[in-house]
């Protein structure tokens, strides 16, 4: 095997004592297209910004052997300047300079600091011929789609004499039509001999361009698949292979009627308003049921809670929401609110919390209402509501009047959560409930949740982590690029199926 | 994990209640911090200016001066918090002032008429900031400094290039009346001494009432002798304040207005829902959004309340000089934000009390008030004060960190 161009020895990094990566090896050969497959936070995304110097030398142990010489990159102009060229999920370019300005950021075609812009422009449109890519040079990227945007990305890393071209979800924000392009492009540049890593949760893509395909699980490297063994159902076994223990709390289910209906439930994109983020979605809940969508990241999961929650996301919403049988209609956050509608968001800290407020203030926020008369707040009754919150979500502080800003990020949860359980909804919309919350914490938020299905509400849980949806949900949707791909009930749903379902172009229930 | 963080709470929790006495004090000084600077500042100016500051006349003097800007600091209290800032109030000041002027110069209108409609005028303006700034999505900072130059252009339309004087001798009783005095016996103004009597006794009333109210629900309240403490200290400052008016011409009317908007700002701030939903939409804006709070048309009347301000800033500023100039107002729109900061408002927005910024007015003020009988020159005076804002800021960012540690 003289003809391995990377490989990865042993290499273990760890954030404050939690081993992200854990004696991971990868192995890629020259002119491949290799594949790295993982559920979220598995560890791929880590591995990759260790082989291209975002965390440098010394931040983790093992060795990068690349091109027969051992690395030891300090930055990422250093794994550049050997060729290694990565392309993260969030697009880095600056939306309000050129294409040719972006290209050669950082690299500018210049001499003694003054820039040749006839060279760069005469580059750059070389370099757009060779993505595919037929605009001008002079165009702003502001003005490109994603889609472009991707190959303006592509085309730059192109100009640093690229050997080993990293992907990172490269199709996730792509329409069909342009991840095909992509993909086409890759087969391109394999036969031009260069090398490609990608990483990408759609299976169908990796079994379509991949050559060898490394499986991460918990920060480990579980096992490489080679050319003839790559098919999707032998990937997701790879990648789910875990056992589920005893995480969750015991759940009778005791489901009532139907209380909340969406149907033909439309969304389009609040940039890109011809891209659909929801396409045509039938849902329904019970009371005392709990709910999940699963889906990979991209799927329209979040975008489709949140815009039935006040239309707090998209552009061109259409559909009918139906409650208690009669329709109603939801145009802002507080008619969500007053129809008892919540949603716990995923990002806690920017759309869940007010930082720089305490405890009872964060809880009370969404139901001053409750605890004012005539426009004036009863701070009694704030105290006591608060405390009653803090009591049933058992948050662990002093007192109430704690800033919010200084507790764990499970304590942080349980005020959002006691915020909206005090707005007394019927459905509740959990975003991703327990992410970045320790293992303890999680099944204390678990409880609560079937608490609370057992009074009577319906809970929606939108998470990323297919056990937690497993452990908890009564029944499952799965949800695939825009659309509900399936519907099946506790029972029926092993990781495998969902997985299936989950990366399925059309709905297969 | 979760355990052991509870135990890391109960030990902070004992060593909070072993407090040494430094820590004590300290504690004291950084939550009333700003109380402290104003009171250091009467003392110096005190000292410096030979006991002239402490005088009836110029403690009149000096509310008479100050008011202005702190009604626009009160205004613009509420504009920070959410996050955004009005570099507009300056030029509506002069635009306002010179409107009452045509419409009470003039056109002769009765004062009252006019400064309903001036009132009214400033209602608009701020509508117009604040349609700019919500509905359309212009930066705050933006559509006000277009209003700043427009404002002052408009003025100067309205003005001709020239000064309307005098006002109607009602109008100028705004800023210069004072509470007539009932018992004229010459000496000491004694209804004023009565009406102050009568406000700290209401006062500690009601700190009593509201302790009461919390003792009676079981919740935890100060000690009775911090409770004592803090009761006397306004008692005393009330009437201190009172007998010092009270021997020149007794209360200014203009204190009195004052003292209303202060107060019912203060009201609205910490005890009403809009102010609470101001708080958490400066905090946070997207997370108020999600919610429920509808910031765009909390934002779109906070504005509109400026503007109001501004006006009735304006018919101050006018009445007192008993003219509409085309320059009035110049460079207040500073001196409302510099208040504001000094009283420990973030510049981010969620931070902030209407007494810290009526307090950072009156320093501003005193600073201005003493260092002109102290004989200081206006070109020293604005270097010094530019000083004391960055210290004033220095000191409540060094002091909040102090206590977050």
């Amino acid at each position: 095997m003289s003809d391995i161009i990377l490989e990865m020895k042993n290499i273990t990094k760890d954030f404050s004592g939690v081993k992200a990566l854990n004696n991971v090896n990868l192995k890629v050969k020259k002119g491949e297209i290799h594949a790295l497959c993982g559920e979220n936070g598995a560890g791929k995304s880590t591995l990759m910004k260790v082989l291209s110097g975002v965390y440098p030398f010394g931040e983790y142990t093992g060795d990068i052997i690349y091109n027969g010489e051992v690395c030891e990159f300090k930055s990422i102009s250093g794994s550049e300047q050997k060729g290694v060229v990565i392309i993260h999920q969030e697009l880095a370019l600056i939306p309000y300079l050129s294409i040719k300005e972006n290209i050669f950021l950082g690299n500018e075609q210049s001499k003694k600091g003054i820039i040749d812009w006839n060279l760069t422009e005469k580059k750059a449109s070389n370099l757009l011929k060779t993505v595919g890519l037929a605009v001008s040079p002079n165009t702003l990227v502001t003005q490109l789609g994603v889609g472009q945007q991707q190959l303006v990305e592509i085309a730059k890393a192109f100009s640093k004499d690229v050997q080993l071209l990293i992907l990172d979800e490269p199709t996730a924000a792509l329409n069909e039509e342009d991840s095909k392009n992509l993909l086409e492009l890759m087969k391109e540049f394999k036969k031009q001999g260069i090398t490609s890593i990608i990483i990408s949760h759609k299976l169908n893509e990796i079994t379509e361009v991949a050559d060898n395909v490394t499986i991460i699980r918990d920060g480990k490297s579980i096992e490489t698949l080679t050319n003839e063994q790559i098919d999707e159902n032998r990937i997701i076994k790879g990648m789910v292979g875990r056992d589920l223990t005893n995480r969750y709390p015991d759940r009778k289910p005791d489901i009532g009627q139907k209380i909340f209906e969406v149907k033909n439930w439309t969304v389009h994109h609040p940039i890109d308003t011809k891209r659909k983020v929801n396409d045509n979605i039938d849902f329904y809940i019970n009371a005392g049921e709990i709910v999940g969508i699963a889906g990979l990241m991209g799927a329209g999961r979040t975008e489709f809670a949140m815009s039935l929650f006040g239309k707090s996301y998209g552009h061109g919403i259409s559909g009918q929401i139906i409650k208690d049988g009669k329709e109603i209609k939801i145009n802002n956050v507080s008619d969500a609110i007053k129809n008892r509608i919540a949603y716990l968001s995923e990002d806690r800290k920017n759309y869940g919390l007010n930082l720089l407020q305490d405890i009872k203030e964060n809880i009370t926020i969404a139901s001053l209402s409750k605890i004012a008369a005539q426009g004036v707040i009863d701070k009694e009754k704030e105290i006591i509501e608060a405390e009653k919150y803090r009591d049933n979500m058992r948050i662990k502080t002093k007192d109430i009047y704690q800033n919010v800003a200084s507790l764990s990020g499970g304590n942080q949860q349980k005020v959002v959560l006691g915020k909206w359980l005090m707005s007394e909804p019927d459905i509740l919309f959990l975003d991703e409930p327990t992410r970045g919350i320790d293992v303890g914490a999680k099944f204390e938020i678990y409880s609560i949740i079937e608490q609370m299905a057992r009074e009577g509400k319906a809970i929606c849980i939108i998470s990323s982590e297919l056990p937690e949806i497993l452990g908890m949900c009564d029944r499952i949707y799965t949800m695939n690029e825009g659309r509900f791909t399936g519907n099946i009930t506790k029972n029926e749903a092993t990781q495998e199926n969902l997985m299936k379902l989950m990366t399925a172009e059309e709905a297969m229930i | 994990m979760e355990q052991l963080g509870d135990k890391k709470l109960e030990i902070k929790g004992n060593t909070r209640e072993k407090k040494t006495i430094k820590d004590i004090v300290l504690d004291i000084l950084s939550k009333y911090s700003m109380i402290f600077i104003l009171i250091a500042i009467l003392i110096a100016f005190q000292l410096l200016t030979d006991g002239i500051l402490w005088r009836p006349l110029n403690i009149t003097n000096l509310i008479l001066q100050n008011s202005h800007i702190l009604v626009l600091a009160v205004g613009m209290l509420l504009v920070i918090l959410l996050g955004d800032v009005d570099l507009s109030v300056g030029s509506v000041v002069a635009f306002v002032g010179a409107s009452s002027a045509v419409m009470m110069v003039q056109w002769q209108w009765p004062p009252f008429v006019a400064i309903i409609v001036s009132l009214l005028i400033g209602g608009l303006i701020g509508a117009w900031n604040g349609f700019w700034i919500s509905y359309i999505g212009i930066p705050a900072f933006i559509v006000t400094l277009a209003g700043l130059l427009s404002f002052r252009g408009l003025t100067q339309v309205i003005l001709g290039g020239t000064t309307l004087a005098p006002f109607p001798v009602a109008f100028t009783k705004l800023s210069s009346g004072y509470i007539p005095d009932f018992f004229g016996e010459g000496g000491l103004h004694i209804t004023s001494i009565l009406i102050g009597l009568l406000l700290s006794l209401l006062a500690v009333w009601n700190m009593w009432k509201v302790r009461k109210r919390k003792k009676d629900n079981l919740f935890e309240v100060e000690s009775v002798v911090w409770f004592a403490t803090k009761v006397a200290i306004m008692f005393v400052a009330i009437m201190l304040l009172t007998f010092v008016l009270a021997s020149y011409q007794g209360y200014p009317v203009i204190l009195i207005l004052v003292a209303v908007l202060v107060m019912i700002y203060g009201f609205l701030t910490t005890k009403t829902t809009i102010g609470r939903q101001v708080y958490a939409t400066g905090g946070n804006r997207k997370a108020a959004e999600l919610s429920g709070v509808k910031t765009k048309k909390l934002t779109f009347w906070i504005f509109v309340n400026m503007g109001v301000m501004a006006a009735l800033s304006g018919l101050l500023v006018a009445s007192r000089l008993n003219a509409a100039t085309p320059n009035a107002g110049n460079g207040f729109e500073l001196d409302a934000i510099a208040a504001v900061y000094i009283g420990g408002a973030s510049a981010s927005g969620g931070i902030g009390t209407i007494l810290g910024a009526v307090i950072g007015g009156l320093i501003m003020g005193i600073l201005n008030n003493g260092m002109s009988i102290m004989g200081v020159g206006i070109d020293w005076q604005q270097a010094i004060k530019g000083l004391i804002l960055l210290l004033a800021v220095a000191f409540d960012i060094y002091s909040r960190k102090r206590k977050a540690t």
